[in-house]
């Protein structure tokens, strides 16, 4: 009993990192239409810069930091790289995944291929039983952490006029634009925030794994996708779902199977409901 | 005029669909834009729009239209009601109409006075509605705004004999505020609402006059838009 509850928190704290990088991915590829191969940028960027301060300053500012620079990143990338290739989708996927591997170059040149230590909050490193299980304290920062921006999220889609602009833009953003609404400016603001996002998991993720290297990004990013599709493009909901799904099959799968069936599991998991349900399982709404 | 399209091309996915279009659009009144299906009627509305590459010119109340892009014509007043409604299917109507509202003082009186129903379904997903519901529902939000020209896509397409004559009442009135560049198949909606009509053929203008003139003349019609068209009364 105790082992389940241990594996199921464990695998909510993965969920949650996979939820935070997810999210935004999800949300610019429903609004912008863009399949971005650099997210895994903007979140190692927010960990060497949550990393940084962290190290060279104080613990506290790391996660604002590290969420600024992921928005940071996120809206240049959008404004220089993105903007001008609107109408040529694949010579826009290939400059993300350019970028992408640019990022993982310089990143390695500053600080080196290996793995940094990341420093966290002393609470982090105490258990708490749940169940009779000791559960490590740093699963219940990340999942605290998404939990708070799953309701944040829904929250900004449902209640502001950017919200309104976001959710009617993935169902069909030419009509958007046929209404008198810019919506560049929307695809901006989602990539500014898929970035900020992401920053937050590269913080976290540096806190969780106890450590950050340049590749953490890509690493992560693979599986975000899978559980954009498996959530449905566009859909935070969706994600949220999808990403609890996909963080406690692997975790289950690697305790109980052998190691690196709990990858497997994952992927097989996409085969299934893209066979089932091709639009993922919320289909293409956002909330 | 409110209008002038001159010399409109567009090429889509390699067929030269519009070669050469031309025609003006009074500051009143409606005008229809007729011709056979897969004539190139949307494709010249969504040109004017902005929405799909063109070359020509199109001049919008004086000002060069081609190459700005679509939301700063519709913020100078240039409204769109597409072909298939296009309402948001997972937002409210209530959210539908409020993403519509660009002016300080949105006409919402005018909206639910021609549209009841829209105001008592406020809270209904857009997409659960009714095809007719949707149309009200697309026509709705341009009205919200101030508006110098409307262009209107085929709005009784796919509705029954009663919601159509109610759709052209609510047009009728809209027209007494507004010019219409309106793209319809019946007929007898066409002749009821539109003094003018401007048939396309073969990528080009083949006929511009008054509707009467058309639709006087049993053999033009038939000749201009086939047989296939629909003369039901609304
Ligand atoms: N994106 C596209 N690529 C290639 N061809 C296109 C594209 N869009 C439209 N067409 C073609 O252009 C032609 C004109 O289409 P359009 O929709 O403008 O016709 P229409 O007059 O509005 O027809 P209908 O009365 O059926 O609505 C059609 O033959 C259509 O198949
Ligand atoms: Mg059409």
């Amino acid at each position: 009993m105790s082992t389940v509850v241990l594996l199921t928190l464990t695998g909510l704290g993965l969920a949650a990192l996979y939820f935070l990088i997810a999210s935004g991915l999800s949300l610019v590829f429903g609004l912008a239409g863009v399949l971005n191969f650099a997210h895994g940028l903007f979140l190692s960027v927010g960990a060497y810069a949550g990393w940084f301060v962290a190290t060279h300053w104080a613990l506290g500012p790391a996660i604002p930091v590290g969420v600024a620079a992921g928005a940071a990143t996120g809206a240049l990338v959008e404004l220089v790289v993105i903007r001008p290739l609107y109408r040529r989708p694949t010579e826009q996927v290939l400059a993300t995944v350019g970028l992408s591997l640019a990022g993982v170059a310089l990143l390695q040149s500053i600080w080196g291929a290996d793995p940094r230590s990341y420093p966290r909050p002393a609470w982090t490193a105490h258990t708490t039983g749940v169940l009779g299980a000791q559960v490590p304290d740093d699963r219940f920062l990340l999942i605290g952490a998404a939990v708070l921006v799953l309701a944040a999220l829904l929250a900004f889609l449902r209640w502001t006029r950017y919200g309104l602009i976001i959710r009617a833009g993935v169902e069909n953003r030419a009509m958007v634009s046929a209404l008198g609404i810019d919506v560049r400016a929307a695809f901006t603001l989602v990539f500014t925030l898929g970035g900020a996002l992401a920053g937050a998991a590269g913080v976290l993720g540096g806190m969780y794994f106890g450590s950050v290297s340049p590749g953490q990004g890509a690493g992560l990013l693979i599986f975000a996708f899978i559980v954009v599709v498996i959530g449905g493009l566009g859909s935070v909901t969706g994600c949220a779902v999808a990403a609890v799904a996909v963080g406690l099959l692997q975790q289950f799968v690697n305790y109980y199977g052998t190691s690196g069936a709990g990858d497997v599991s994952v992927v097989a998991l996409l085969a299934v409901v893209l066979l089932l349900r091709p639009g993922g399982v919320a289909g293409k709404v956002t909330a | 005029m409110i209008l002038s399209v001159h010399d409109l091309s567009v090429t889509l996915g390699g067929s030269h669909i519009l070669q050469g279009v031309s025609f003006d659009v009074p500051p009143t009144g409606i005008t229809a834009l007729l011709g056979r299906n897969g004539v190139g009627k949307t494709t010249t509305l969504r040109a004017v729009l902005g929405e799909i590459p063109a070359t020509g010119s199109v001049d919008f109340g004086g000002v060069p239209a081609l190459g700005r892009p679509t939301h700063r014509l519709v913020r100078d007043g240039l409204g769109y009601v597409p072909e298939d409604r296009c309402v948001f299917a997972g937002l409210t109507v209530a959210e539908n109409l409020r993403l519509a509202v660009r002016s300080q003082d949105p006409d919402f009186r005018t909206v639910f006075g021609l549209f009841p129903e829209l105001k008592q379904r406020s809270d209904q997903s857009a997409g659960t509605l009714s095809g007719g519901q949707q149309q009200m529902l697309a026509l709705a939000r341009v009205l919200l705004n101030p508006q110098r020209l409307l262009l209107i896509d085929e709005p009784t397409k796919g509705l029954a004999p009663a919601v159509i004559s109610a759709v052209a009442a609510a047009l009728e009135r809209m027209a007494e505020r507004v010019p219409m560049l309106l793209v319809e198949q019946n007929l007898a909606v066409v002749r009821r609402l539109a003094r003018d009509a401007v048939v396309l053929a073969a990528g080009r203008v083949a006929w511009h006059g008054p509707t009467e003139e058309l639709l006087g003349d049993p053999a033009r019609t038939r000749d201009l838009l086939g047989v296939g068209s629909t003369v039901r009364r609304p």
